[in-house]
């Protein structure tokens, strides 16, 4: 019962501090997402159209995945220097699996037929894309979307190791602090809930954009009849 | 309207998909390709609207080469209908039908109105617009995409077996629905199948292809008189082949080959004499040779027999004729629409060789009726 004490006490005293490092931290993740979004959105179009193309820009995405949180930062510090713009750039780096291999997938996804009637009522590729592809790859992109979100809010606290702040300040100075368990948790609680809720957000918005979400109300109300 | 002059198309790699084919069709015409699968049908369909790039010959349309069109612009002007129907999960049966007209940058009211209408045409009532694809039978699904080939009131459209995938019923009905429309909207129609009963039930032309040559294109009725080799006989089946029989009988097969006739030089008084002996009304009135010169009857012989003595100055040469190897069932089509009595038979010189009447209907009709159970009987 201390701990939580200590922990609410931490917050009446900190909260404009917290809510500081809470709102950068979300835009660093943020901000990493969309950058990753904005380059990996046209690649998985791109690697869509050029099969070939796929397993290696794939592969190549899945390495930068497997390289530790950890060492990623420090090589980039290296290069990038300390500071928040290298902590985006390694969470862009993170992004970009997931968002690649989903808006690869839901792209292939999308039913021959509807892409050859497209084609066949006159419409430009471009106009494909944007009223048959891309709708109807909308939702699993979203989900590509959400992953990311979710990790990168996971590796950004570590971003305080090179100086980027963020909720990771908060823990870090708990494990230095002697007896420091409310102050870890004061950090890592409010990053859990981020992530939670950012999960939330997403899958919602990802129902909304689903093409089939009439035929799940339908199926609803069928039921509730 | 759509004329294929010597199209040749060869996939990478050597394989010959078509060959040469050279075909021509009118506006209006309801035209199906038929084949075995593999046969280059449903290629010879995508050419048209260039989702397939022919690689030799020509194909134009209304006399424009469609090589010198955009091909956006072509197949904004072709419906096309598949049979995976193909309609948007994500857009209202009214965004479906309208997306051509919205290709074609129509205003959003008059789409509305346009997809109003057309859903008139296969009697389905305005509330679907606002429903999804999922939420419609198959058989629906299908005329929603009929109609959004029709929307733009394209004067041609392809369609790639759109009734397969459905059950027979529905399959039938829409058969029959759309046949009427086509019929009332005359468009020309471009339609693969691989169903010999759907294409003769449906086609004014038949087009029968194998290995990317054409075999024969024709009418239904004349692919099923005269097969132009094995292949078509063993495609159309045996079974169609038997039931088409009695559709085909000739003229001959049925006429009464000795009409009472006159020669033109022979006198009233004769004519009456002969027509009191054979119980008749009126006389053929032949040469020397045969050779069908007209005819005349009870009524002109009373009106004209003060003024003349001869057959030959009161024959009345205006007389409807047939040809021997005419179908009965044309036959008997103008006998019944024009209110004939007889129709004379002719060969090629135009020598009489018989006469179809009334009574021979009759005869017709009777061994239709009573023929089969006479051979029961025996049997």
């Amino acid at each position: 019962m201390d701990v939580i004490q200590d922990i609410i006490v931490y917050y009446s005293q900190n909260a404009g501090y917290v809510w500081e490092q809470f709102y950068r931290h979300f835009l660093m993740s943020a901000y990493g997402v969309l950058f990753a979004a904005i380059v990996a959105i046209p690649l998985g179009i791109l690697i869509a159209r050029h099969h070939k193309l796929s397993t290696w820009v794939i592969s190549l995405a899945n390495i930068i995945q497997t390289i530790p949180a950890l060492a990623m930062l420090a090589v980039l510090m290296l290069v990038m220097g300390l500071g928040t713009n290298t902590v985006v750039f390694s969470l862009f780096l993170y992004s970009l699996l997931p968002i690649i291999k989903n808006t690869y997938t839901g792209i292939r996804n999308v039913d021959h037929a509807l892409l050859e009637s497209g084609k066949a009522m006159g419409m430009t590729k471009f106009q494909v894309l944007r009223m048959v592809e891309l709708p109807l790859a909308m939702s699993v992109i979203m989900a590509g979307l959400r992953t990311a979100l979710v990790i990168t809010i996971g590796i950004a606290t570590i971003g305080t190791f090179i100086g980027a702040g963020g909720l990771g300040d908060i823990i870090l100075r708990g494990t230095n602090a002697t007896d420091g368990t409310a102050i870890i948790l004061a950090g890592a609680i409010p990053t859990a809930l981020m992530a939670v809720i950012a999960d939330i957000v997403m899958g919602y918005l990802e129902k909304k954009l689903s093409p089939n979400k009439k035929r799940k109300c339908t199926q609803h109300q069928q039921q509730a009849t | 309207m759509l004329k294929f002059d010597n199209v040749s198309k060869v996939y990478k790699g050597g394989k010959k998909a078509v060959q040469n084919l050279t075909l021509e069709f009118e506006k209006g015409e309801f035209i199906c390709f038929i084949g075995p699968s593999g046969c280059g049908k449903t290629t010879t369909m995508k050419m048209i609207n260039r989702l397939i790039e022919p690689t030799g010959g020509s194909i134009s349309i209304n006399g424009v080469n469609i090589m010198d069109k955009d091909p956006v612009q072509l197949r904004r002007e072709i419906g096309y209908v598949i049979q995976q129907i193909g309609l948007f999960p994500h857009m209202t049966i009214q965004e479906n039908i309208s997306l051509v007209l919205k290709l074609l940058k129509w205003p959003e009211e008059k789409r509305r109105e346009r997809a109003k209408e057309l859903l008139t045409l296969v009697d389905m009532t305005p509330d679907y617009l606002e429903k999804y694809p999922h939420e419609l039978s198959g058989g629906q699904q299908q005329r929603i995409g009929v109609l959004r080939a029709l929307a733009a009131d394209q004067p041609l459209i392809l369609m790639d077996e759109p009734f397969g995938a459905l059950d027979p019923i529905t399959r039938d009905s829409l058969q029959e629905e759309f046949k009427k429309l086509q019929k009332k909207l005359d468009k020309t129609i471009v339609f693969v199948t691989h169903d010999m009963d759907e294409a003769i039930k449906l086609a004014d032309r038949i087009v029968i292809m194998r290995d990317g040559q054409l075999v024969q294109c024709d009418t239904p009725d004349e692919i099923l008189r005269n097969p132009a080799d094995e292949f078509v006989e063993e495609f159309i089946g045996k079974d169609r082949l038997v039931q088409a029989r009695p559709n085909i009988q000739t003229v001959e097969q049925i006429m009464n080959p000795n009409p009472s006739t006159i020669t033109g030089d022979g006198t009233l008084s004769e004519a009456i004499q002969l027509m009191k002996q054979n119980r008749v009304d009126s006389l053929l009135v032949v040469d020397e040779n045969k050779v069908l010169q007209g005819f005349i009857d009870v009524e002109i012989i009373d009106q004209k027999r003060k003024k003349a003595t001869r057959v030959s100055d009161v024959v009345e040469s205006e007389l409807f004729t047939v040809e021997k190897g005419t179908l009965v069932r044309d036959t008997i089509r103008k006998i019944l629409k024009r209110g004939m009595k007889y129709v004379p038979v002719i060969d090629e010189e135009k020598r009489l060789i018989g006469i179809v009447t009334r009574a021979s209907l009759v005869d017709i009709v009777y061994d239709s009726i009573w023929g089969e159970d006479e051979i029961s009987n025996i049997g």
